[in-house]
């Protein structure tokens, strides 16, 4: 059924029609008939952030955790500019977005109009892939194939562009229909490359999954799987950020997080092992640090959609270019068809090992004096929270390093975090996105205070919408990360590095109508996260910690795996002059 | 048809091939790209090589389907083997690109560049230019008493070497067009 209206309507009626109910974003003169058809109906849900890049980060955190797309609304100019950050962070952390923005009436593009800026320009290397629609009859498809290309595939954030006198037009409505782009990306793997990996699964003495986001992406159904090739060929398995949840943090083979924060255990089984299986991880430098050095002795196989991340920095042995979903399922078909062979003897020799590594124990660390260590904070958090419908956010920096570190994941879609980009201010507007679409879950944004303070003025949405977000502040004084390095790589010189003139968080929860609690007695903490928890409506947690802590174990830029810094003692002048050069 | 005219299935076995070998030899390519014919296609591509660092020889578009709306862009690109198969799959994955071929590797191929050349000078430099334009088979496309502007259709190389013998016969003004190529046979 077609039918005619204006393209404002159009927009909206395109929206419905892709199932969405929520859309974040900021009005502006370029997109006030689309503000118009907002207010003349109830089916979608608008929520008003406080600056257009909460916008997208709440977008992101109500993808991540819903595993719908995200879509954010913002007028021309500074509102499409102002959305470029959080589309860069979308874009390296594969996470669908539609982003609509408003742009000058197509007969003013190019003079220097008010609130003109080239959008399409500025966001083509940040945006899987961007529109400017000038008629008003092609809206409604080019919605349409925005929602399948931000979706399929390798999953990321577009943008759709549109002039004012083309919300203003009228056109005809086309609904949604299958899509018949010549943009399908393939989600089988191919056979021959499959039972290659399955014949190295039955041989294999010293074999690991190392997996990545990209078992997020490919949904819960590829978490299962994934669970059940753990469990049926009881090999190792780690992850990297952006995977945390796919594999059950109590499950039995998990070894933890690998890469510059992993875990002993996780690096030093990357580095030995014999067959590397990947799934949906993209070998950052966060995970290969030196890449001569980089598992140096194993066969590495690699299960990814998009071609572009096979052979990008590490040779792969056996490609797989295919959905994590459909290739674990054709795997695990194969290898139960050829008779579950395992190498058990080698791989419980394997496990040995892996349970020497294990008793280094890199994340002890002694609660001692009156100052809560962070380390203590989270894990009294995990303790507190870990039997709630928990979501959590974080900011960038130590505290999501250790929040990495010290809390379980036991479902997908459960962690948000910016990863590829490392976005300080993107956990608080993400745990607003999270909020709205799990409604009664408990989630709570671990934060430090630098990062923070960057989308701070979100407390306004959180407030407006009544939204019970737990803003978990680490409060250090310091860009904590940012002086970790300077005291491991620049004398302890530390430039510009820590928190002066910091607000009072109590009282700035209270400015905004919500709740601040002050934590700094380590005897006081378990009863102020409870408080926190039970309290109903947002709260700033401004928990004091041990300003120098350090974040260990760390792998150093220019390291190998088993070159692991794991404490205090072992870090004078291990970063020479090579590896100080890389970030 | 396809205006691409390249063997079907050839696109996963070549231009996808995901078994190189890490080697540091430079290699030159002749990548043939084919596109939705759309605004900002060109910078989308041209955006990829610069934003990630690759290099570009040389680079030809022109629209070669009107109703698919297609354009065809021939890039010649050199880098390391690892480096061409990035560059090749980086394209692959921009959403208006339809196929992506390796001319260099998928068999046989021409390559034909078309350039002009605008030589100014009197009495013998003028009367050697004109008997070298013989020998390359350049046409004369404009003449005054004391110019020429040479039109010559090659493969880049023969076109270098043309350029470099008329530098100092009166050579002032150079347009090329860039590499366009296709593959031999059906
Ligand atoms: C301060 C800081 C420190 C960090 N330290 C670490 C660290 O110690 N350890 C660590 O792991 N990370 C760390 N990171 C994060 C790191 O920078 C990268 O973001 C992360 O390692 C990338 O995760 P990934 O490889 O899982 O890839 P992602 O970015 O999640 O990419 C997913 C991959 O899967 C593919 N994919 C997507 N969908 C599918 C599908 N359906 N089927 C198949 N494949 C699919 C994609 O093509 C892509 O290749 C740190 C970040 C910051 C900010
Ligand atoms: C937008 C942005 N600017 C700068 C950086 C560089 N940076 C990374 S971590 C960090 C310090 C973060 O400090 P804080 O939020 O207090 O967290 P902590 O490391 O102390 O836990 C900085 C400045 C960044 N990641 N993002």
């Amino acid at each position: 059924m077609t039918r005619q209206m204006s393209g404002a309507k159009m927009i909206v009626q395109a929206l419905i029609d892709q199932g969405v109910d929520t859309v974040f974003g900021y009005p502006g003169g370029a997109v006030l008939p689309i503000y118009d058809e907002v207010f003349q109906q109830n089916a979608i849900r608008h929520i008003l952030v406080r600056h257009e890049q909460g916008a997208v980060h709440a977008a992101e955190g109500y993808a991540r955790s819903t595993g719908k797309p995200g879509v954010v609304l913002v007028t021309s100019g500074p509102g499409a500019t102002n959305a470029v950050t959080g589309l860069t962070d979308a874009l390296m952390d594969s996470i669908p977005l539609i982003v609509l923005t408003g742009q000058v009436p197509t007969f003013m593009i190019g003079s220097d109009a008010f609130q003109e800026a080239d959008t399409v320009g500025i966001t083509r290397p940040c945006t899987k892939h961007n529109w400017l629609v000038k008629e008003t009859d092609k809206l409604a498809g080019v919605i349409h194939e925005a929602f399948h290309v931000a979706t399929s595939g390798r999953p990321g954030p577009v943008l759709v562009d549109i002039p004012k006198d083309v919300q203003f037009a009228t056109g005809t409505y086309m609904p949604p229909k299958p899509s018949t782009s010549h943009y399908q990306p393939k989600l089988k793997g191919d056979m021959d490359a499959i039972t290659e990996l399955v014949a190295a699964i039955e041989k294999a003495k010293r074999p690991i999954f190392y997996t990545g986001g990209g078992v997020i992406n490919s949904g819960p159904a590829a978490s299962q799987l994934l669970r059940e090739l753990v469990a049926a060929t009881g090999f190792p398995i780690t992850s990297t950020l952006m995977g945390l949840g796919s594999y059950p943090a109590s499950g039995e083979k998990w070894i933890g997080m690998l890469g510059m924060h992993g875990l002993y255990e996780a690096n030093m089984a990357m580095h030995d092992c014999d067959l590397m299986i990947n799934i949906g991880a993209r070998f950052d430098d966060r995970i290969t640090g030196r890449l001569d050095a980089f598992s140096p002795k194993s066969i590495k196989a690699h299960i990814d959609i998009d071609p572009s991340s096979i052979n990008k920095v590490i040779k792969t042995d056996i490609p797989i270019v295919g959905d994590v979903g459909h290739v674990l399922e054709d795997i695990l078909k194969v290898w139960k068809s050829r008779g579950r062979k395992t190498n058990a003897e080698a791989v419980a020799k394997w496990w040995t090992q892996i349970e020497e590594w294990k008793k280094v124990d890199c994340l002890k660390f002694t609660q001692k004096g009156k100052t809560i260590k962070p380390q203590h904070a989270l894990a009294r958090l995990e303790a507190l929270t870990k039997q709630y419908d928990r979501y959590i956010c974080t900011e960038v920096g130590q505290h999501q390093m250790w929040a990495a570190q010290y809390l379980g994941f036991e479902d997908p879609n459960r962690w948000m975090t910016s990863g590829g980009l490392g976005t300080m201010g993107y956990g608080f507007p993400a745990s607003i996105g999270v909020q709205i679409g799990h409604p009664d879950a408990l989630v709570i944004n671990v934060a430090g205070e630098a990062s923070w303070l960057m989308n701070m003025q979100e407390m306004g949405t959180a407030v407006q919408y009544r939204l019970p977000v737990k803003q978990f502040i680490l409060n250090n004084e310091r860009l904590g990360m940012v002086r970790q390095w300077q005291e491991l790589l620049h004398g302890e010189r530390y430039s510009h590095s820590w928190s002066d003139a910091l607000p009072d968080f109590v009282k700035l929860a209270e400015a905004f109508g919500a709740k601040g609690i002050l934590c700094s007695d380590p005897a006081d903490l378990d009863d102020a996260i409870m408080e926190m928890i039970n309290h109903d409506g947002p709260v700033i947690f401004d928990c004091l910690v041990t300003k120098h802590e350090n974040c260990f174990p760390m792998i150093p830029s220019g390291k190998a795996h088993n070159e692991m810094l794991l404490g205090e003692a072992e870090t004078q002048g291990v970063i020479d002059s090579k590896g100080s050069v890389l970030v | 048809m396809s205006p691409l005219k390249i063997k079907k299935g050839a696109t996963s076995h070549s231009a996808y091939n995901l078994r190189p070998t890490f080697s540091d030899v430079i290699e030159r390519h002749t990548l043939a790209v084919l596109v939705e014919n759309e605004p900002g296609v060109l910078a989308r591509v041209i955006g990829l090589f610069s934003g990630r660092g690759y290099n570009i020889d040389s680079l030809t578009v022109a629209e070669v389907d009107h109703t698919g709306h297609l354009s065809r862009i021939t890039i010649v690109t050199s880098g390391t083997p690892q480096v061409i198969e990035q560059i090749k799959a980086q394209l692959g994955r921009i959403v208006s690109v339809h196929d992506v071929h390796d001319l260099t590797v998928e068999g046989a191929s021409v390559e034909r560049e078309l350039a002009m050349f605008k030589v100014v000078g009197q009495g013998d430099k003028r009367v050697e230019a004109l008997r070298l334009a013989d020998i390359f088979r350049a046409n004369v496309v404009d003449s005054t008493l004391e110019s020429f502007v040479f039109e010559i259709t090659g493969v880049p190389d023969k076109i270098d070497a043309f350029a470099e013998l008329m530098r100092p016969l009166g050579l002032t003004e150079v347009a090329r067009t860039g590499v366009a190529a296709l593959s031999r046979g059906e």
